[in-house]
């Protein structure tokens, strides 16, 4: 396939880092996407985990929200949202968290706090729902958004959720035993860690995009791995699922204006 | 004791200028009856305790209910920002008022220690969080037996929680299935419990044993409201209106528009409007 847009080229090459055997956790938004995709292709099996407490969930569209009656329904089990977040993310029982991010940075640390100081923002974005702790106790962490300068920042206005702070070792400095962030994919790049620094390095740039174009988006000099590769194309079979499941999620979610 | 009582009553009576007040429900079951009937009566100075402040405190924030918002999650679920809540935080529009910022993580456990008497909710959190530096009441403990640092938080104890749920027995036991979420333990994390269902049945003898079932001696009143819950959604009775959120973007980013929304929708108007507002999504 040649014709497809940045933005379903970052939900699939999301879809594909996901396997059959993973527990995920998933944020609402383009995390929801991707771990979707992954579910309706390469990883039926894939285990989706929401925060309102929906455990192996299987939606026909994207949900609204990440309690939309759809997640209950097509679930193996639903818990209370205490029993979430003691026994399965704390408990350890979740392999990857999925992340979107209004602000990032180059060690994966993320805010969706705020904009400015904390306590007189520029802006109050909504703040960290589950991610704090998701960030800390699943296995790894995955981060998908698109970029732009203001998204891609050299510091963040707030931690919201711990990636690799100052980068090197400053997760075991704090004693936090997982893995945290090890992979980024953004509309233009593919973005693995340093394995000594920790800062995201750039893997494989999708089909078409330039160097120049991803460091034009990104607010930090961006670093380049010694071999770049190309990101494969969308597959018919890719594509043609995540627009099935837009086309579905648009029109489940239009309703009647009421 | 439960008494069957109107929302009217059951809001009056249990509800106080300056109370501590959850009125809970995630996602799903989030009681915007009894939050409209609170407006209405124009109670004041509340501290509101949410996980997800969501449209219902957004019209409390922006009626001027609220003196300090305790939370996790201050989105409008799906669609963006809160607005109403962000006016009052950026510009102490209508009035300023205080917040107090937790995960939601801590706010689960801060509810489960609150339901079981606990001073304190102690659990693995926080850790490289900025919300320690912000939020005074994020502490930590050392574990006695394994010297692991572990974070601790007050545990919530409201003065009163309001739930939305499916039925109620004629005695007054509740039911609630589906994404159940935090609503039983803020409800026994509080002193006073109010419960808006959507029907009363004579008993729920044949029902599944294990639906979350709150016995009649912990909640102090119940009022039938049909379609209490909109625009989220009560599981096995009607869909979360989608669209209503999606247009709450638009009325809320604007003051007049607020005010003229809340001025027709809520104040002019009372519970029994629920049922229409719902007929479509059934």
């Amino acid at each position: 396939m040649t014709n497809f847009t940045p933005t379903e080229m970052m939900t699939i090459a999301a879809a594909r880092a996901l396997s059959n055997d993973d527990v995920c956790f998933v944020g609402i938004g383009a995390p929801s996407a991707a771990c979707n995709v992954a579910r309706l292709t390469h990883a039926p099996d894939i285990t989706l985990i929401y925060e309102s407490g929906t455990i192996g969930t299987a939606p026909e569209v994207l949900p609204l929200s990440i309690g939309d009656g759809e997640l209950c329904e097509t679930a193996l089990c639903t818990v209370s949202v205490p029993e979430m977040f003691r026994y399965w993310l704390m408990g350890g029982r979740i392999s990857i968290g999925f992340l979107g991010a209004a602000q990032l940075d180059r060690f994966g640390n993320i805010n969706t706090t705020v904009i400015g100081d904390y306590t007189h923002p520029k802006v109050r974005l909504p703040g960290g729902g589950g991610a704090p702790e998701i960030a800390t106790s699943c296995g790894e962490i995955f981060i998908t958004l698109k970029q732009a300068p203001r998204s891609m920042v050299n510091t963040i206005d707030f931690f919201t959720s711990f990636g690799h702070g100052e980068g090197g070792d400053h997760r075991q400095r704090l004693g936090i035993t997982t893995k945290g962030p090890t992979l980024l994919i953004t509309d233009l790049a593919i973005w693995r860690p340093d394995p000594e620094t920790k800062e995201f390095t750039v893997r494989s740039l999708h089909k078409g995009v330039t160097r120049q174009q991803v460091q034009d988006n990104c607010g930090w000099p961006v670093r380049f791995a010694a071999s770049v590769e190309e990101t494969p194309e969308p597959t018919e079979l890719e594509l043609g699922t995540l627009r099935d499941l837009q086309a579905r999620t648009a029109a489940a979610h239009r309703g009647d204006a009421r | 004791m439960a008494d069957f009582l109107s929302l009217h009553d059951a809001v009056q009576r249990n509800l106080h200028d300056g109370d501590m007040v959850a009125f809970e429900g995630f996602t799903h079951l989030i009681p915007h009856a009894a939050a409209h009937e609170a407006i209405r009566q124009g109670i004041t100075d509340l501290t509101l305790l949410r996980m997800t402040p969501d449209i219902i405190y957004d019209q409390m924030i922006g009626m001027g209910l609220a003196r300090k918002v305790i939370f996790s999650y201050a989105g409008n679920p799906g669609v963006g920002l809160l607005r109403r809540m962000r006016d009052a935080i950026e510009h102490s529009y209508p009035r300023g008022i205080e917040t107090v910022e937790h995960s939601h993580s801590a706010m689960a456990q801060a509810y489960e220690a609150g339901a079981s008497g606990l001073p304190c909710a102690v659990f693995r959190g926080y850790k490289g969080a900025g919300l320690k530096e912000v939020n005074p009441d994020i502490k930590s403990v050392i574990c006695p037996f394994t010297g692991e640092e572990l974070a601790a938080i007050p545990s919530h104890r409201p003065d009163v929680t309001f739930i939305h749920a499916q039925k109620a027995s004629e005695k007054g036991d509740v039911l609630i299935e589906g994404i159940i979420g935090v609503q039983k333990e803020a409800a026994l994390a509080a002193k006073r419990v109010v419960v808006t269902v959507e029907e009363v049945v004579p008993s729920f003898k044949g029902l599944h044993p294990n639906l979350t079932i709150l016995p009649h001696w912990t909640i102090d009143a119940v009022a039938v409201v049909p379609g209490g819950a909109h625009p989220s959604y009560t599981y096995g009775y009607y869909a979360r209106d989608n669209a209503a959120y999606l247009e709450w973007d638009k009325i809320s980013a604007d003051r007049e528009a607020f005010s003229a929304w809340m001025e027709a929708n809520v104040l002019n108007a009372g519970p029994e409007v629920f049922v229409q507002r719902v007929e479509a999504l059934r």
